[in-house]
């Protein structure tokens, strides 16, 4: 062997080792990373935690009208986000024609899908909170995320849809079925495994988003819950619907924890650190369903 | 078709919106001044519009990350590309991902109060906001966003190239950095770049740990505020709508639009080339 | 193996276009006038002539990017699925021209049936796969459905490997289960002419056997067009052949005669492997 190639040799093996190194050094931070909020949060963590509202005092303070409002916000959004995004890519891959339009759109969408979050704020706050007239409320908030999530939804519903091998097309038509007959039953359940995964990633990035959310104004100190949808009472109709829940002021976790990360009292932190793990255990368990939803759709064709 | 024109309307909103109320701004304030005055200080009372501050604390912190993020994003996309084996990716990957999809507002936290404490016993005279903390963790934020989308791009190029590499004796780092990495490169570069529109565009760690201060330095200890943190600033006090504190948000938003609505569209394009060459 | 060809050929019954008695039974079921067919500007088909007759096997044949493919996709307009295709001349299927107007190629596609190269089965069960060309015609009776997959899959000769496992997902059957399959799938709607585009190439030998051998019996109720590249198979299981080259029909006619006399000299030529 010469000493040209044995060098080599050394560099790759040098190589393999700042790979190894650096690959690792994410996964470390991420380890201690959790380990310091755990450490930080965990004597806070208690039931009284989960149900009390925020508070002057550290100790009493808690994180209900936050994580319901998390939860409020995160069906609305789902609702009106999932229809709008998986039409919106049904459209695009498997009925709209190549042409300039088309073009321009999917330009459009990959651009959007780049556009900081707070812009989406500062959006949020002159469409829906002045133009609208929503103020700050759920459906504002929903609205808000669901335009910043809708750009992934429609790129992971066609990226799943493209991946749908052609041959399955072919034969349904070949059957006679119909365009529509052949998205319905062939196509869109072949992908569905792979668009739900994308839906469940773009949920939980909404989960944790907390820029938008506070350019559009959502007040840090609520110590009330919107309205239920449901409510019973006991007097006829006995069951009330109603949608004022949608237009009430509201909180979410992420802002919660910032209100409380940006006040000097140790206490306050304490708090942050146990509202963190909480929404850190919604996140990973989204993202854990997804990565297994993911590895149970995955095909060979 | 209309859920397709949704994503078009949605951007024609966002442009009109900002420039209308920032035009309502640039009345008051004119545009020579937002570029070139040095200070920001629209909520004392001796008001000043210079945006260079804000745009000096915002590029700070963008080169910290991007001088995390690239390299060891780069380096861990070759490793799991071309040296890891399979089963170590299918346990990496995932892993990764999960960095990537953590909250900001949790990286802030951890900025704030891990990695800066962290510094101050290696550098005594870091201030409790600074540039350099939540830089870093920006940084590590942004690497899976940097390896995941290189290594898309790498394992596009064709297996036929690097045989062609290995039958001529090459080692596997020869193949990995003078074949695989030039063929994908615009890829890569694709990849980088959205990193940066990423960092600029980053708003939570940066409002969390950088401060609030806006200040021309490039002195990474100290406190300075960004774009993205002086929109969070004023939209936590109760700024009255229509004021000029009200305007500066729209103004500022126009900024950072613009800015990472440019790199994108690089970023896009040559995301387009390099998936036009091999597919 | 020239010897066993022969042999094979002359094992079955031949009944040839130009026979007055044979014209009285069987009429064409598919009459190929003048047509033209184009990629974009590159003409891939050039004014075939071609009458298809019932209840035969008529296999086209001819060396790669003749054309024989685009040939076959005509006939129950998968073309259409190519934005750049168009076609000109006429096609005709029960007295009307398929590329008229006012043609439903849905109806069409239900009455010309089609097997693909590889097998394509639809990612679901084995039941469910051959229940959605009826569910499509909008049959959702669950006791018609079973009768139906049931006569489906005897008729593919499929029934007694797959009976106890319906339910199972049909990417679980090997490769020519799954070829079969897609036959019975394409039974199920109760075809006139089932088109088969290399339906073997992707097939071990024993599976091509299988699938020749029920091909055989199909033709009793079916009228069938293979498009192959193996002339082996073209002459072990035609009755009439046609042998395309570039785009043009070089000659067509009794499979018997073009394999042992072909009138054309490149027709000759490709049978004794001169090229292609």
């Amino acid at each position: 062997m010469s000493r040209a190639s044995a060098s080599i040799k050394a560099y790759d093996k040098l190589f393999q080792a700042a790979g190894w190194f650096t690959t690792m050094v994410g996964l470390f931070v991420l380890l201690v990373l959790f380990i310091d909020i755990f450490m930080d949060g965990y004597k806070r963590l208690s039931l009284d935690f989960l149900t009390s509202y925020p508070s002057r005092k550290p100790e009493q303070a808690g994180i209900f009208s936050a994580w319901v409002g998390t939860v409020w916000i995160m069906i609305t959004t789902a609702m009106i986000a999932i229809p709008l995004g998986i039409c919106s890519g049904i459209h695009l891959e498997e009925y709209a024609r190549k042409n300039k339009l088309t073009d321009f759109i999917e330009i459009n969408i990959a651009n959007l899908a780049g556009v900081p979050s707070v812009i989406y704020g500062i959006l949020g706050l002159g469409l829906f909170v002045r133009f609208m007239d929503l103020k700050r409320s759920v459906l504002a908030g929903a609205l808000t995320l669901t335009l910043l999530i809708l750009p992934v939804i429609i790129i992971t519903t066609r990226e799943a849809l493209k991946a749908v091998p052609f041959s399955i097309r072919e034969a349904a038509y070949a059957l006679g079925a119909t365009r529509w007959q052949t998205v319905r039953f062939q196509v869109l359940p072949a992908a569905l495994g792979n668009i739900m995964t994308g839906i469940i990633l773009a949920l939980s990035r909404a989960i944790g988003e907390t820029a938008p959310l506070i350019t559009l104004g959502a007040l840090t100190y609520i110590p009330f819950l919107p309205k239920n949808p449901i409510s019973v009472s006991d007097q006829a109709p006995y069951v009330h619907v109603s949608a004022q829940g949608f237009l009430d002021p509201f909180t979410v976790l992420p802002i919660q924890i910032f209100n409380w990360v940006s006040r000097p009292q140790k206490g306050f932190l304490i708090d942050a650190a146990a509202g963190i793990m909480v929404l850190l255990l919604i996140t990973l368990c989204m993202n854990g369903i997804a990565i297994y939803l993911r590895h149970k759709f995955q095909r060979r064709w | 078709m209309f859920c397709s024109l949704l994503s078009v309307f949605t951007t024609l909103a966002i442009i009109i919106i900002l420039l209308s109320e920032s035009w309502g701004f640039f009345q008051k304030v004119s545009l020579w001044e937002f570029l070139t005055d040095t200070q920001w200080t629209p909520l004392f009372t001796n008001k000043h519009f210079g945006i260079l501050p804000l745009l000096c604390g915002t590029l700070l912190t963008t080169f910290i990350a991007i001088s995390v993020a690239v390299p060891c994003g780069l380096i861990s996309a070759i490793f799991l590309s071309e040296y890891a084996s399979q089963r170590l990716r299918n346990v990496v990957k995932p892993i990764l991902e999960i960095l990537a999809a953590v909250p900001t507002v949790v990286y802030g936290y951890f900025a704030l109060l891990f990695v800066t404490p962290l510094l101050k016993q290696m550098i005594p005279s870091i201030s409790g906001f600074n540039a350099l903390s939540a830089g870093f963790v920006m940084g590590i934020m942004i690497i899976p966003l940097v390896s995941s989308l290189s290594e898309d791009a790498m394992h596009a190029v064709p297996h036929g190239l690097r045989e062609g590499g290995y039958a001529l004796g090459a080692e596997k780092i020869q193949v990995a950095l003078r074949i695989v990495f030039p063929a994908a490169l615009s890829g890569i570069i694709a990849s980088i770049i959205l990193a940066f529109s990423r960092a600029i565009g980053e708003t939570m760690i940066v409002a969390i740990a950088a401060g609030q201060q806006p200040r021309l330095t490039l002195n990474p200890l100290v406190p300075v505020e960004t774009i993205t943190a002086y929109i969070v600033q004023v939209s936590l006090g109760d700024t009255p709508h229509g004021t000029i504190e009200y305007k500066t948000i729209f103004a500022c938003g126009t900024a950072l639009f613009f800015m990472t609505f440019l790199l994108n569209m690089v970023s896009f394009k040559l995301k387009k080339r390099f998936q036009e060459v091999y597919i | 193996m020239e010897n066993l060809m022969e042999h094979e050929i002359q094992e079955k019954e031949q009944i040839r276009p130009g026979n007055p008695i044979a014209e009285a039974i069987r009429e064409s079921v598919f009459s190929l006038q003048n047509l033209s067919s184009y990629y974009g500007t590159k003409k891939v088909l050039n004014e075939i002539n071609l009458d298809i007759y019932g209840h035969s096997v008529t296999s086209l044949m001819g060396p790669s990017g003749c054309g024989k493919s685009t040939l076959i996709r005509c006939l129950n307009r998968m073309n259409d699925l190519i934005p750049s295709f168009s076609a000109q001349g006429k096609i005709i299927f029960k007295n009307t021209d398929i590329y008229s107007p006012n043609v439903d190629v849905t109806e069409l596609r239900r009455e010309v049936g089609m097997v693909f190269q590889k097998p394509n089965p639809f990612p679901k069960s084995i039941f469910e796969n051959i229940a959605y060309g009826l569910k499509i015609k909008g049959i959702s009776d669950r006791r018609l459905l079973e009768e139906a997959v049931e006569d489906s899959l005897k008729r593919s000769f499929l029934w007694e490997e797959v009976k106890d496992r319906l339910n199972d997902s049909a990417y679980s059957l090997s490769g020519g289960q799954q070829q079969r399959l897609c036959i019975a799938r394409a039974l199920a709607v109760k075809p006139e002419v089932i088109l088969f585009d290399e339906p073997c190439s992707a097939l071990d030998p024993i599976s091509t056997a299988k699938i020749e051998e029920l091909m055989f019996k199909l033709k009793e109720k079916y009228t069938l067009i293979i498009v192959t590249h193996n002339m082996q198979q073209a002459a072990r299981i035609s009755d009439t052949t046609a042998f395309l080259m570039m785009g043009e029909l070089i000659e067509f006619g009794i499979t018997k005669d073009i394999f042992t006399h072909p009138k054309h000299k490149t027709t000759e030529e490709y049978i004794t492997g001169r090229f292609g």
